[in-house]
């Protein structure tokens, strides 16, 4: 037992029992760790440096020191503050992270959620798709007054969304037919219906011969939050309802209760008397009007019009959310708001650095492979595992099985 | 081998798990932990084997310092262990879990499956603990499971052995088997550490006695010193190891039974054409080995499991087209046998599941919102009146030991009121004082006035609770038996054999019972 509780080793073990807020800090910090390595190796004038290396060793390091340094600011100035700016442009790069984060967080509430009842919801795709056609047909097709417009066409959203969550849920609950599989169709059936769609007259833009819908009205729009220079729009008013809301039912409600024991243990759940089949298919009604509100946000404010990729891969990155979130509603907003940056940061680093855009899909996906195997930190730190025995990564597994 | 642990301290949070624990085993030696709930015999054992990290202490193995950074490491220093809890993989089979980590290959990474069936096969008849090689581990019961774990550390041929609480579901038989497997093997110079509340076998097999209470070694004993010394050094004070209680004044007939038969998927029979029926005041106990129908008629009673044919009434209502919830919500309370599969939630807290089953009625809930302070407030007069240990209402159930888990289940199902209680096992794990504690409330909940079908496989439970008795066999009723009977010809009845003496009355004729 010597020997291998260091100091070092101690600090690192308790860290690791302490909570998750950590282990996430640890894979966020891993993962730009391999991001910099990444950029390094990108970054040509470091690669020509690295030629010599033998003869000049600094040059190597100079330059992707600097390489990473201006990556990584470039990345902060696109997503939090930029110097550089003046007047309301101060807050574009905030306003940006924002706008980014809405339909995110939405996702992440959508995939957690269901993640709770030990479902795995991978059709958020389909059915923001399936929210946004319904949201967006209202709000071209009917002249609603103000408001009404909008609640009339977010409630359109919502049903869609729920519509078709709900029939993977009742799927799963009749014929045991496994979520996963039954989602992933769906998505490609809402893909088809949408391209389909947008070449069907009516709904079409007039005049137009593109794959673009009609505009959806004024009075169905979200409006902008931050006035009419930034982009940012009272979606992201209904993306932190939603998570209060999400909180709630998770935490406080006794729905949330039943689907939480569904999730953890289903047969302690029938046992005690729960009904395991219609909480499958309530929380999918859920998760999909969840993400009937991603669609709602896209085509309602941040588009005004359906294109054939108003996913833009929304609907799987709203499962890295989740997961980043650890399935709570607040970690969906944090995780929500942390790609959202990124998002945002992106854009500007690859335009004001040589950086490649792909770096940050990389920094995402490391994030998440961390925190999805946090077996695999452990290992790396060679720590034990937190709980006795493999409760804690058995549980995990479990999840993923539904 | 020789093992010797010293100081060994472990802490969870507040909890001292283990505060500063000597332990000596020496060679070929069978060396018996006795402690109550939550005394930190498997975190002690756990330790052993690698799976916690001792904050204080050291193991030595035949005097040289060991450490160990996981089980992979105690295996390979020859230690084997069957957890209380089993640690199999429910998808797989028996072959595959017991071969599981040490695979025979053909080739370069071929299963080689014929052999490690023939294996399994060959210990599995060496040792007389019958298991279908083939079967899905999740499909069988927990009487077969833990066969199977015993096989599974045994077929690493340790040289310690350490058995945490291996008879607990085991049937008197096939603990007889499992005594005499121990006693070859300490033969053979293996040394063993056995962990049971079980105070007669314990007495019996034990060559040294360590008892431990609240973490820390109390003293030892010696395998001849009687089981109410053992069980007041245990608790700490004196228990009574038998069932106090009157003759029960039955009422009207709670729960009717005509006619239950209930066939697998697979078109096995598992119960057959059962008909009983059990009235308000009386307990009314199924005895029988493990897997002889008796989950399953516990299961059918709570609508869990439809019947195939036949019709089961509370109180003149009709189950059949009643859900679980629905016949919860009549005034049935339900203990299974499973604690940790159906009984608990692991990851839930204390609180959480002391309201389970009535998370959503008044006054836990109020339109559609959980009262939180009520369920804190309920579970903390539960913890205290329940004596459950550490008494903290927010600690996940899952980390609690065995014996406190089984506290919240009946803590939970004790706590409203009943007009019918089915309760398997409802004392596996438990320790003398405790198990002390839970059939007083039995008897109690009967006193009141509820009608107890009590499905256990300890004969000394059924004899001390029950006020009627029938044996399962196969499925049916192998005989009803008179409060009183002697223990041996039930044990004749539970392994099928129905002696032609007076033992088994034949069912029509006891008053009250109408087996077929
Ligand atoms: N992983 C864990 N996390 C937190 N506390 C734990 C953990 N494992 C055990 N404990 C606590 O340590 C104490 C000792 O538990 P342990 O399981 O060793 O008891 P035990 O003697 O085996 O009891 P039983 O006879 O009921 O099985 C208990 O209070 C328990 O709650
Ligand atoms: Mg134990």
């Amino acid at each position: 037992m010597s020997g291998r509780t260091g100091p070092g080793r101690r600090v690192l073990d308790a860290l690791v029992r302490a909570d998750s807020v950590v282990m996430t800090s640890l894979s966020l910090l891993c993962a730009l760790a391999v991001g910099a390595v990444l950029i390094v190796l990108a970054d040509q004038p470091t690669r020509t440096a690295m030629g010599y290396f033998l003869s000049s060793p600094g040059d190597t390091f100079t330059l992707g020191w600097h390489a990473v340094w201006s990556g990584y600011a470039a990345l902060f100035e696109g997503a939090v503050f930029n110097p550089g700016n003046s007047g309301m442009a101060v807050f574009e790069p905030l306003s940006n992270t924002l706008l980014n984060a809405t339909p995110l967080i939405l996702g992440g509430l959508a995939v957690g959620t269901a993640f709770r009842a030990g479902l795995f919801n991978i059709g958020v795709q389909g059915q923001l798709i399936m929210g946004a056609i319904c949201a967006g047909y209202v709000g071209f097709a009917f002249r609603l007054p103000p408001v009404v417009g909008l609640l009339a066409a977010l409630l359109a959203g919502v049903a869609g969304g729920a519509v078709w969550g709900g029939i993977a849920g009742w799927l799963r609950a009749r014929t045991g037919a496994h979520e996963v599989i039954s989602t992933i169709m769906m998505n490609y059936l809402a893909l088809y219906l949408l391209s389909y769609l947008l070449g069907v007259p009516g709904f079409q833009a007039p005049g137009s011969n593109q794959a673009i819908s009609r505009e959806v009205s004024d009075t169905a729009r979200l409006p902008q939050i931050l006035g009419p220079d930034l982009r940012l729009h009272a979606g992201l008013v209904i993306a932190i309802l939603a998570a209060v809301a999400c909180w709630w039912l998770l935490s406080r409600s006794t729905l949330g209760f039943s689907l939480r024991t569904i999730g953890a243990n289903p047969s302690a759940a029938r046992t005690a008397g729960m009904n395991v089949e219609r909480g499958y298919v309530t929380v999918m009604l859920i998760s999909g009007g969840l993400a009937g509100l991603v669609g709602c946000s896209q085509v309602l404010g941040t588009n005004h019009a359906l294109t054939g990729d108003i996913d833009a891969g929304l609907g799987f990155q709203a499962i890295t959310v989740a997961l980043l979130g650890r399935a709570s509603a607040g970690g969906a907003v944090l995780a929500g708001l942390l790609f959202g940056a990124f998002g945002a940061g992106d854009v500007v680093m690859v335009a004001n650095t040589g950086v490649p855009a792909d770096v940050v899909s990389v920094i995402e996906a490391v994030v998440v492979l961390f925190i999805a195997a946090p077996a695999l930190i452990r290992s790396i730190f060679r720590l034990p595992e937190s709980r006795g025995g493999a409760a804690g990564v058995g549980q995990f597994a479990k999840g993923w099985n539904g | 081998m020789k093992l010797e642990l010293r100081t060994i301290t472990k802490r969870f949070g507040s909890v001292t798990a283990n505060d500063r624990i000597d332990l000596v085993v020496e060679p070929g030696e069978i060396h018996a932990l006795l402690g109550e709930n939550g005394a930190g015999k498997s975190t002690l054992m756990n330790i052993l084997y690698g799976l916690h990290r001792p904050d204080e202490g050291q193991i030595l193995i035949d005097d040289a310092p060991v450490s160990f950074g996981g089980p992979g490491d105690a295996k390979a220093a020859g230690i084997g262990m069957v957890h209380q809890h089993f640690m199999l993989v429910p998808v797989f089979t028996v072959t595959e879990n017991v071969m599981l980590g040490h695979e025979p290959t053909k080739g370069l990474a071929f299963l080689d499956r014929r052999r490690a069936r023939r294996r399994v096969t060959e210990i599995s008849h060496r040792f007389g603990l019958e298991v279908p090689p083939d079967a899905v581990v999740a499909d069988l019961s927990v009487g077969v499971r833990q066969r199977v774990e015993i096989l599974k550390a045994l077929s690493h041929d340790a040289r310690l052995l350490v058995l945490d609480e291996p008879t607990a579901v085991l049937s008197p038989q096939e603990t007889e088997q499992l005594i005499n497997v121990i006693r070859t093997l300490r033969d053979a110079g293996t040394s063993i550490v056995f962990i049971s509340h079980k105070l007669r076998e314990v007495c019996r097999i034990a060559d040294r006695i360590t008892v431990i209470r609240r973490g820390a070694v109390v003293g030892t004993a010696d395998p001849s010193a009687s089981e109410g010394e053992l069980a007041s050094m245990m608790v700490g004070r004196p228990v009574r190891l038998t069932v106090d209680k009157v003759p029960a004044e039955p009422g009207e007939v709670v729960l009717d039974v005509r006619g239950l038969s209930l066939v697998g998927d697979d078109g096995v029979v598992l119960v057959d054409d059962l008909t009983f029926s059990v009235r308000g005041g009386e307990i009314f106990a199924i005895a029988g080995v493990q897997g002889n129908g008796q989950t399953e008629v516990t299961e059918a009673l709570v609508g869990l499991v439809k019947p195939t044919t036949g019709s089961i009434s509370v109180a003149g209502r009709d189950l059949g087209p009643l859900s679980t919830g629905e016949i919860l919500d009549l005034g049935v309370g339900y203990v299974p046998e499973d604690r940790l599969r159906d009984g608990l939630v692991g990851d839930f807290s204390v609180a959480e599941n002391l309201v389970l089953d009535l998370y959503d009625k008044p006054p836990f809930a109020r339109s559609g919102a959980l009262d939180l302070a009520r369920i804190e407030a309920d579970a903390t007069a539960r913890v205290r009146e329940f004596d459950i240990r550490p008494p903290e209402t927010t600690r996940a159930a899952g980390t609690l030991s065995g014996g406190n888990q089984q506290k919240i289940v009946l803590a939970r199902e004790l706590s409203r009121p009943l007009k019918l209680l089915i309760i398997a096992q409802p004392t596996r794990g438990l320790d003398v004082g405790s198990m002390e504690f839970v059939h007083r409330r039995i008897v109690a909940e009967r006193d009141r006035g509820t009608a107890v079908v009590l499905v256990s496989t300890e004969l000394d439970e059924v004899l001390g609770l029950a006020d009627r008795m029938v044996v399962m066999y196969r499925g049916r009723i192998a005989g009803e038996v008179p409060a009183g009977a002697p223990a041996e010809r039930i044990g004749l009845l539970m392994a099928g054999s129905a002696p032609d003496d007076q033992a088994a009355v034949p069912p029509g004729d006891v008053a009250s019972a109408g087996v077929r």
